[in-house]
């Protein structure tokens, strides 16, 4: 905790130490990197020369004040120094009323949490998030299972914002060539050249956005152009979907949105799709209606699978085919004139004729109860004929909706930007406003948006944002945004359906909106964002009682029936182009990073050190290549290549991923950041400039060449194919629905368990009784194998819940990563197209705990309710429990992790969870913070804990489903249930652990026809 | 045997060179310490091996500052260099207890030269063993709750954990030791005393001699004393060392779950504490002038033992391999594959020509009996014996039943400061030692001569 003021001054007075020159400094804050930084800023402050710099009014660096780049740094150092100096206090609450909390205060109990819906806006998706709210802090993020789009569960993203939100290297002010203005300053600046714009009917101005989906700032933007009729407004994100929408515009002649109904489909095919992960529109949606067919006992739906890239779809597929992107284009082209469209004639050869032969089959078999989805990086055309294989097999209306689409006015988005550059190099910008994304950066490499902004000397350039990133660097004005927790807004989730943003907290850095920044342009100063957003929905709502209904939409979080209706569209396209030539060049494919997607989320700690799906990559992002391929090339996983494109030559490391489709290479966007800040920047490789406009996700002709140079990469897992000398079956169970239907027990007994009750010792009863287990709960997990999709959103969810430390790449590499929860991702079979299973692994609270067993000090032992405790305090950190944890599940403060300092990092934690320290273990407690919680609830009830009643942080993430936490001496609850399910088995059962933690083993649905 | 047959024995050589007498023997041995001026060269070494204890420090200083993180360990590895040198140090200290106590009991004579050294040696490599449980738990300045004492908090150890059985069987061993070393001194700190020209040594000696006055009541006392104590030590020889292996035994992992440590476990320290008793005797002997006092013939016993425990060794390594082939558990065939071709293969193979193939040598007499073979051959000996407990510590945790989670473990310049740290620890304790005792039983070789048979009428 701090000094107090009186003491502190002493200190300094006494010990003045030495004097702390700001170049010093900056060297200190140059030096740190990675998460280190959460580390070395506290340290930094702590020191007494810090203080001291502080304390003196001016600090020495003010005589370099004529030196541009000091002047900078000089202010980046105070605006650290101001928020240092005033975040440890308070947390101030947004003054407008947001339901329930401001005007019913007395409805907050020191040390319950509130839940207020909001939402937050990706990829211009809107996700409906309950958050949890600590004395007006937000510390956590749920799900809104309430919502009609969003059900139960969240993703990563969701999880993660938390972070972002607290981000200390966030922007903390305006500035004016890095020099801090105030917001006034910055509206007096812009005063004078709007106006002479609005002479000229704004002819020079020009606006830059991300894809919007929020309705209020679609209408501000409407108002904004009537007021400037001349002006333009373009749209770009790395990630837009123009392939999608120009699928739709070249079938439909208009650009739905596709929305598919998984529930009803028997056979699904994706066509390089990978719908499963988190960043595809509705993500949540599918994975919930797609585990909900792989239920075993039920009609088991079919996935087939053809993509390039490994990713969590083609993991959980019961057949995949990994093809060139180029060629899935000709399977997809294949495939429509199989079922009689006219796509062009396309031959494949022998194996693949076979699986599309096999899959036509398959389709026409299930009409209407099928669907087709093509991934985002297939061109337009694929898409096209997509929907027309769709309308074809009967599923358009079925599982196949089209919808209006959420972004207000979509446009192509590499024109639109394209436009944009055009106007500047040919100096018709006058005003440029960047409200968002990070075009210097991310921008395609031929339109050279840098040099553009650089060269065409626009007169009046500004950045709006939440970090000063490169983009900022080259607008001389910079505004700061508000984070989602901070500023109302409103959005549509993937259906449609409008949810309104409400903020938890005042901005930490006193950010303003875009909605504000828009409202100011027009003239409207000081109108907030909270009018603005509710003015809007005022003027819809004409009829009927609007308060009602908005206290109704902000408790919910979404207005109920706003969702999209489907819309009845035929497919007119006769013709689909022609199928490219073939080529047998080196295929290049640019994909979005899983975690840090383009590289907007790159300085968020919690995504950076999150293993990626398929190769648990953490902090980079190497290029991903077939094994056949590193064989030929003598290529190895951590070599250093050179990948050559139209001239451009980036430099990246290689990960040879199992299955990934040969005679291609794939690389991630979203790494390479220059000023992201201190986790993102210089993290990983930029491979934006090998990404051009005509091909922003696959290039033909790409040269690759060995550097003889190597990069450590930091993976948590490394390639394991589960067929160890081992063997699988102690650890992992799958079988073939086939063999689960002759056969329902295959998994318990693919090892031999002991039998129970074995042993000289009695065996611990934890049954009701009032001597030892007065309350008769016994905590037990089952994790559905089936279920799981491996999106890692209770990685993150367990992060957040339970206050765990990042430790930065070199501690990865180490073997010293914190997660409580991690999903193993096994391998099996053929190398060049393997199956893939995803396993979470949480600490399985064994009731023969060898944990317990070997810890001197008794810092970890078993309650009687079964779980098995640790104790932090009394831990004196002999690892020995986790050397003899046969589930490694245990993590150990190698070193001090945690940051106690920072105070915006104080504000984030959940402060029902102990803030670990070094020299301690710690592991998975199954969040006893709830199960107490809940205790204490029922005890005042004077009832039982009900079933569900308890959802632990992973599985209240879990958008499947897959983990299902409860009372096992409860026959009726939903875990014992599962647990009595034949494919129930514990992890190395032989070793007669006992786990409370099981798994449902996975049960694959293969086609016969193919099989073998 | 009485000593004059020994002597008489044409095949053996004799323990004692011919010709001493009671006084020739108590000098040469007090000569070295009261009387024989500080050589450049002990200077040299001493200060050599008093910075890698400043080494030590510092990387003890760090480690206290930093955490644990300082060194190698991981998960999945959570003990590295540590308990590794734990285990050496403490290993190397049983021949001298061996030698004292065992020996002592089995009448043989023959240890009287080199007991008191083996001893010395006892002490060293439990104090430096002692160093690393503690310094190797997360946080160091808790580690006496490894302690059953009345704790206001009600807490009590957890006396299933073989850590706490290792806190009380190292204690033990090293109080014990320290008090059969310091009785077995009492007489000769006395002679020192008596011969000592220097006040303050003499004051020094004539305190450490605790009154002794070499009467026959002393001696009564002294002889019984002495026997009880190594009636006391004896059991320890066996029990320290099993205890040890139970922090492995006791465990589940593969590689460590195995009946066959404890035996195992006491064979290597024997094997790897001779070969630390010639490894010192041998320069020793050479320098001081001694090899009359400890001649061929306890090289020669000494390389037998090492040879016989060499064999025991050996056998535990077939039976770990034959069990793994001949059970039923996939996990412990899938450690013996991983040891024979994973990425520790390098030192496991190692570990093989070490501790098997080059100890094979002292089947031959020549070997056995000549110094600098024998000096090698210990050497080799010594690191193989560390390099079996890298074997066991390292090889069986970073690959064990987690597929997922399987790691590698790289120790750190920390890891090896530390380390080298404690040899020079050890190193400067015995250069003190060589200075400023006797490091040679001056009674007890008295007793080796002829002059010391009670004539019977």
């Amino acid at each position: 905790m701090m000094m107090d003021p009186e003491t502190k001054k002493q200190r300094e007075d006494v010990c003045p130490g030495k004097k702390l020159e700001l170049a010093t400094v900056q060297a200190e804050l140059a030096k740190v990197q990675g998460p280190e930084y959460w580390r070395s800023l506290e340290e930094l402050a702590g020191s007494s020369e810090f203080r001291e710099m502080m304390h003196r009014e001016f600090p020495k660096g003010a005589s370099e004040w004529v030196d541009a780049v000091s002047r900078r740094g000089f202010l980046r150092l105070m605006g650290a120094s101001m928020a240092l100096a005033g975040m440890t206090a308070c947390t101030r609450q947004p003054v407008e009323p947001i339901v329930p909390y401001a005007k019913q205060p007395e409805e907050i109990i020191p040390g319950r949490p509130l839940f207020f819906a909001t939402a937050m806006t990706l990829g211009g998706c809107a996700q409906p998030l309950l958050v949890e709210s600590h004395m007006g802090r937000p510390t956590k993020a749920e799900g809104n299972p309430e919502h009609p789009a969003g059900l139960a569960g969240s993703d990563i993203f969701a999880q993660a914002s938390l972070l972002d939100m607290y981000d200390p290297d966030r922007a903390q002010h305006p500035a004016l060539l890095g020099d801090t203005r105030s917001w006034k300053a910055f509206s007096d600046a812009i005063r004078g050249p709007l106006a002479s714009q609005k002479a000229v009917g704004g002819e020079g101005l020009r606006l830059l956005t991300p894809p919007v989906s929020s309705p209020t700032l679609a209408d501000q933007l409407r108002a904004l152009l009537q007021m400037f009729p001349k002006a333009k407004w373009h749209q770009y994100s790395p990630l837009h979907r123009d392939a999608v929408l120009g699928g739709a515009q070249m079938a439909f002649g208009q650009p739905v949105e596709t929305q598919y109904r998984l529930e009803g489909a028997d056979v699904v095919l994706s066509l390089d799709a990978d719908f499963l992960a988190p960043t595809f529109p509705g993500a949540l949606r599918l994975t919930r209606d797609f585990v909900a067919r792989r239920n075993p006992d039920a009609a088991m739906n079919r996935l087939y699978v053809v993509e390039t890239a490994p990713s969590p779809t083609g993991a959980k597929a019961d057949h995949r085919l990994p093809l060139r992107a180029a060629e899935v284009e000709k399977f997809a082209r294949a495939l429509a004139s199989a079922l009689g469209i006219s796509a062009g004639a396309s031959t494949l050869s022998g194996e693949e004729a076979k699986w599309l032969a096999t899959v036509v089959q398959e389709l026409q078999a299930h009409h209407g109860a099928s669907v087709v989805i093509c991934g985002e990086h297939q061109p337009a055309a694929v898409h096209a004929l997509a929907h027309a294989i769709n309308e074809r097999l009967g599923n358009a209306g079925r599982t196949v909706i089209y919808t209006e689409t959420v972004h207000a006015s979509p446009v192509d988005q590499t024109n639109s930007l394209r436009e944009l550059v055009a106007d500047m190099r040919a100096g018709k910008v006058e005003m440029l406003f960047i409200l968002g994304g990070n075009p210097v950066y991310d921008a395609p490499a031929d339109l050279d948006f840098a040099s553009a902004l650089k060269d065409s000397k626009i007169p009046v350039t500004v950045y709006h944002g939440l970090y000063e990133n490169e983009t900022a660097q080259l607008c001389p004005w910079f505004t700061h945004d508000a984070h989602y927790l901070e500023a109302w807004s409103d959005g549509r989730a993937c259906d449609g359906t409008i949810s309104v943003v409400q903020p938890l907290i005042a901005p930490l850095y006193e950010g303003r909106s875009v909605h504000e920044l828009l409202a100011m342009m027009m003239g409207q100063g000081g109108v907030t964002g909270y009018e603005i957003v509710r003015d809007y929905w005022q003027k819809q709502n004409k009829a009927g009682d609007f308060e009602a209904a908005w206290r109704r939409a902000l408790h919910d979080g979404f207005m109920a029936g706003t969702a999209y209706a489907p819309q009845a569209v035929t497919v007119k396209a006769a013709n689909f182009g022609a199928a490219a030539a073939d080529d047998s060049g080196l295929e290049l494919n640019f994909r979005r990073d899983p975690c840090v997607l383009d590289g907007s989320l790159a300085n968020n700690g919690w995504l950076q050190e999150l293993p990626k799906p398929m190769s648990k990559m953490t902090w980079d992002n190497p290029a991903w290549i077939g094994p056949g391929m590193a064989q030929r090339l003598g290529l190895k996983s951590e070599d250093v290549v050179e990948l050559e494109l139209n001239g451009k030559k980036v430099r990246n490391a290689v990960w040879v991923q199992a299955g990934h489709a040969d005679n291609a290479v794939t690389v991630f966007l979203g790494y390479g950041r220059r000023r992201a800040g201190r986790a993102g920047s210089g993290a990983g490789f930029d491979v934006y400039p090998l990404r051009t406009s005509d091909a922003p996700w696959r290039a033909s002709g790409v040269k690759l060449s060995k550097t003889g140079d190597t990069y450590k990469l930091a993976s948590t897992q490394g390639y394991q194919t589960i067929d160890t000398e081992v063997g699988a079956k102690p650890v992992m169970r799958a079988g073939s629905l086939e063999e689960y239907k002759q056969h329902p027990e295959f998994a318990q007994e693919m090892v031999e368990a002991p039998t129970p009750g074995l042993t000289l010792y009695p065996n611990v009863n934890y049954g009701k009784d009032p001597n030892f287990n007065a309350l008769g709960y016994a905590w037990g997990m089952a994790i559905d194998q089936n279920s799981c999709v491996g999106c890692n959103a209770c990685m993150v969810a367990c992060v957040s819940e339970n206050n765990i430390a990042v430790v930065g790449k070199e501690q990865v590499v180490r073997g010293r990563h914190m997660h409580w929860i991690r999903v193993d991702a096994y391998y099996q079979g053929d190398r060049a197209n393997p199956s893939a299973y995803f396993q979470p692994v949480p600490c399985m609270q064994c009731e023969n705990a060898p944990c317990e067993l070997v810890c001197p000090v008794g810092a970890t032992t078993h309650s009687t309710e079964g779980l098995n405790d640790m104790v932090y305090n009394r831990c004196i950190g002999t690892r020995y429990c986790s050397n003899n944890c046969p589930y490694k599940v245990r993590r150990f403060n190698f070193l001090l992790f945690q940051d106690f300092e920072t105070p915006q990092l104080k504000m984030m934690r959940n402060p029902d969870v102990s803030v670990r320290s070094r020299g301690v273990m710690e592991k998975c407690t199954y969040c006893v913070q709830r199960i107490n919680q809940a205790r204490i609830e029922s005890e005042k009830d004077d009832r039982e804990i009900r079933d569900g009643e308890i959802q632990t942080a992973c599985q209240q993430a879990c958008p499947a489903g897959a983990i299902i936490f409860g009372n096992v001496n409860d026959k009726n609850s939903k875990v014992a249930k599962l647990k009595a399910q034949a494919r129930n088995y514990s992890m190395l059962a032989d070793l007669n652990t006992r786990p409370r933690t099981t798994y449902l083993a996975e049960v694959r649905n293969p086609n016969p026809e193919l099989a073998g | 045997m009485t000593s004059e047959e020994m002597v008489l024995d044409q095949r053996e050589v004799p323990v004692i060179a011919p010709g001493h007498t009671f006084a020739s023997v108590t000098h040469k041995i007090s000569a070295i310490v009261l009387e024989r001026p500080l050589s450049v060269g002990w200077m040299l070494g001493f200060m050599f091996c008093g910075s890698l204890v400043l080494m030590l420090g510092v990387a003890i200083g760090y480690l206290v500052l930093r955490g644990t993180g300082i060194w190698g360990v991981n998960i999945p590895v959570g003990w590295g260099f540590a308990i590794i040198n734990f285990v050496w140090w403490i290993g190397i200290g049983h021949a001298g207890t061996l030698i004292s106590a065992i020996l002592h009991l089995f009448r043989q004579q023959w240890r009287n030269s080199i007991n008191r050294f083996a001893e010395a040696m006892t002490l060293f490599a439990v104090m430096c063993a002692g160093i690393f449980p503690l310094i190797h738990t997360g946080r160091p300045w808790l580690a006496y709750w490894m302690f059953p004492y009345p704790s206001s908090m009600g807490t009590w150890p957890q006396f299933r954990s073989p850590l706490i059985w290792d806190v009380f069987a190292v204690s033990t061993y090293g109080t014990i030791s320290l008090v059969f070393w310091y009785t077995g001194l009492i007489p000769d700190f006395a002679t020192l005393r008596d011969r000592a020209q220097n006040k303050y040594a003499r004051m020094v000696y004539g305190l450490l001699a605790l009154g002794w006055r070499g009467s026959a009541k002393h001696w009564k006392r002294y002889e019984s004393a002495y026997l009880l104590l190594a009636g006391l030590s004896t059991p320890l020889v066996l029990s320290v060392h099993t205890v040890v292996s139970f922090d492995f035994a006791i465990s589940i992992m593969p590689g460590w779950h195995t009946t066959i440590f404890p035996p195992y476990f006491v064979a290597g320290a024997i094997y790897s504490g001779f070969a630390m008793v010639l490894i010192l005797a041998i320069p020793i002997r050479a320098i001081y002038n001694l090899r009359d006092m400890i001649t061929e013939r306890h090289l020669n016993n000494a390389a037998k033992v090492m040879l016989a425990t060499g064999l025991i060794v050996a056998y535990g390594y077939f039976m770990e391999i034959f069990l793994a082939w001949y059970g039923p558990n996939l996990s412990d065939k899938l450690l013996v594959h991983t040891r024979f071709f994973g990425p520790y293969a390098g030192p496991y193979w190692a570990l093989w020509i070490c501790n098997i193939i080059i100890p094979q040598l002292l089947w031959f007499k020549k070997v056995r009996t000549s110094p600098v073979p024998l000096f090698l051959v210990s050497l080799v000996v010594l690191f193989g014996m560390w390099l079996e407990r890298f074997v066991i510590v390292v090889i069986s945790l970073h690959r064990d039943y987690m597929p997922s989670s399987w790691g590698m473990y790289y120790p750190t310049r920390w890891d090896w400061m530390t380390y080298i740290g404690t040899l020079g620890l050890f190193m400067s304790a015995i250069f003190l030692f060589v200075r400023i005792l006797p490091m040679i039983s001056i009674f007890e070789i008295r007793m080796l001569l002829p002059e010391a048979e009670v004539k019977r009428g």
